[in-house]
């Protein structure tokens, strides 16, 4: 009963990483830059998709194929913010949501269109399609693989955003622009490299997401909900509670579908309303 | 600025609430559809229903200024209760249209104590959530709602005790068209009444609304428990004149097109939700049976149009052609 917990609470945290890597970039195009992009699930599907791609149909390696996948969402991200994004950063929310609301349902279609309506799947290599058993605990190498990414990962962010200058630069820029701006510091450039960062993101945790979720042109939506609760619960432009939320609900979710199957997503859903209820701001927003 | 007299006043609520040609033209064209496309009864009737869904979600976001993005929620929970009570022998339309009205209203009195305080991206998540619980909730409830497989065995009683609903849509079509065109009546009357002009101040400024001696939690509670009580009678509506409840009422895709329509037709003017409503209803008809995944595509293409341009809508559109004429 107890080991049978602790693999659901692995599974739980692996899936929960996922959600994290996916809503990274998300937190701070939203929470940073306020810009509710909608189509960032949209860049995670490109990710996956590019992943599939390279891996069946050019035998590419699942690590290049990967790095292929994080390269291509960020260029596909840079694209987008250079020519249509920018227009909206002062405007309402509603309208970035109903634009981007918009390009999800344009990528879905074109997705379809392109890769076929089918679900896909790639062949792990054999590194990672094993699976590990100690003391009773069995869970699936990819799954440890998962964590310790996404544990390496958050610390670069954490790092990356409070240590470094460019964190700085980008939290000032956010604070205040125009005096950024008389700093001398080229706020448009700086808007664009943290958008790609958030797209790279998102394109590498869909590339990861094919082997743990699948992956179909409904991707973009369907997990665009995990990831505007994982974002919203967490607070708005706060990584540490982008992966505390990720985390939380990665593992309610698993473990509320092994346990208690027929509740479905509703504990999921009642969660996050109660929290945004309590902390309208979420959990660690500023 | 001077003090406005009272005749002055009462000029300008009778400036704002006279009839513009294009509200006299849409409502002479959708009751002449009766004699024009009388193959196309059900489709017209679903358009003036999505109609009325918009204009209630328009009180809220055009007026008021409170995004949704769970509105399907009220919308779901009027065409449940028409629905359930159809299924167990209390098949009275009229009295499904109260009885929907009533929950859905109570509802979003309820909800309206939830977000009064939220603004920007938390209300239009918690909206979302709330939208997706309701679902969620009706998905699992098998038994009350029938879950996936949708409502089953309702059996609608003839309207008034003497109209029975035809194969063709007929009755249906009337049926609608009179609640429908009643309750666009009753928003205008809301818009154009000084309370109304409220609303308008409190999307506008927030913090100025108390300096005036008005309540804005009140105020709010009121327009969130009608803007639900008539989505509730639009689903409601959709129940009784299609016999049938999908899942789907409660959908996430059905806050998003009546977003969508009223965005389409022009935000903050209530025959532009009518107008943007079933343009949508009628477009996603005829490409949808084309082919759906191009229908996807079309959708997001017209909706990044009408956001990148800002027009305003169809009704911004005409604005603009007659000259600013308001």
């Amino acid at each position: 009963m107890l080991i049978s917990l602790v693999n659901v609470l692995i599974n739980g945290l692996a899936y929960g990483v996922l959600l994290f890597l996916m809503a990274g970039g998300l937190s701070v195009t939203m929470g940073l830059m306020g810009f509710a992009n909608l189509a960032h699930g949209a860049l995670a599907m490109l990710g996956g998709y590019i992943l599939v791609m390279l891996m069946n149909g050019h035998g590419w390696g699942f690590i290049p194929a990967l790095g292929a996948a994080t390269v291509g969402a960020a260029a596909a991200g840079i694209v987008v913010e250079r020519t249509i994004y920018r227009r909206l950063y002062r405007g309402a929310e509603l309208d970035q949501v109903l634009l981007t609301i918009g390009i999800v349902s344009m990528t879905v279609a074109a997705a379809t269109y392109i890769w076929g309506a089918q679900p896909e799947a790639v062949h792990l290599p054999a590194w990672l399609d094993g699976r590990v058993h100690a003391g009773g605990i069995d869970v699936g190498t990819y799954r440890l693989f998962l964590i310790v990414l996404g544990g390496a990962l958050t610390v670069g962010l954490v790092l990356g955003i409070d240590k470094t200058s460019f964190g700085a630069k980008v939290r000032a820029a956010v604070d205040n622009r125009r005096m950024t701006l008389s700093c001398g510091i080229d706020v448009d450039r700086l808007f664009t490299l943290a958008f790609a960062i958030g797209s790279a993101l998102a394109g590498l945790g869909g590339g990861l997401a094919v082997s743990l979720v699948g992956l179909d042109p409904n991707f973009a939506v369907k997990y665009l909900v995990f990831l505007l609760m994982v974002v919203v619960v967490g607070g708005l432009g706060s990584i540490k509670g982008t992966l505390a939320a990720a985390v939380a609900l990665g593992v309610c979710d698993v473990t509320g579908k092994y346990y208690v199957p027929q509740v479905g997503a509703f504990i999921l859903y009642a969660m996050t309303v109660a929290i945004l209820l309590w902390r309208p701001r979420g959990l660690f927003g500023r | 600025m001077a003090a406005i007299g009272e005749a002055d006043a009462r000029g300008l609520f009778i400036a704002r609430s006279r009839w513009r040609w294009e509200e006299t033209l849409f409502w002479l064209a959708a009751a002449a559809s009766y004699v024009v496309f009388p193959g196309h009864l059900v489709l017209v009737t679903q358009a003036l229903i999505s109609g009325l869904f918009a204009v209630s979600l328009d009180l809220m976001l055009g007026y008021t200024g409170i995004a949704s993005m769970g509105h399907a929620a009220f919308f779901g929970i009027g065409a449940y209760t028409a629905g359930i009570l159809a299924a167990h022998g209390y098949g009275d339309p009229l009295l499904g249209l109260l009885a929907g009205a009533l929950l859905a209203g109570a509802f979003g009195a309820l909800c309206s104590l939830l977000v009064a305080r939220l603004h920007g991206v938390a209300l239009l998540m918690v909206t979302l959530g709330i939208g997706l619980l309701c679902y969620e909730i009706a998905n699992r409830a098998n038994d009350i709602t029938g879950g996936d497989d949708g409502l089953q065995g309702m059996v609608v009683g003839p309207v008034l005790g003497l109209f029975p609903f035809d194969i063709d849509g007929r009755v249906g079509f009337i049926y609608a068209f009179i609640v429908v065109f009643g309750l666009y009546l009753v928003a205008r009357r809301i818009v154009n009444s000084p309370f109304g002009l409220t609303l308008v101040g409190i999307r506008e400024n927030v913090r100025r609304v108390p300096a005036l001696g008005i309540g804005v939690g009140g105020q709010v509670m009121v327009i969130f428990t009608v803007a639900a009580a008539m989505a509730g009678i639009a689903g409601a509506l959709l129940a009784e004149t299609t016999q049938f409840i999908a899942l789907e009422v409660l959908g996430f895709d059905r806050s998003i097109s009546v977003l969508i329509s009223l965005v389409l037709g022009g935000i903050g003017s209530l025959i532009g939700g009518m107008i943007g409503a079933v343009v949508f209803t009628v477009t996603r008809d005829q490409l949808a049976a084309m082919d759906p995944v191009y229908w996807n595509f079309w959708m997001g293409l017209i909706l990044c149009a009408i956001v990148l341009s800002g027009a305003g809508g169809i009704m911004g559109l005409l604005r603009r052609v007659s000259g600013g004429r308001r």
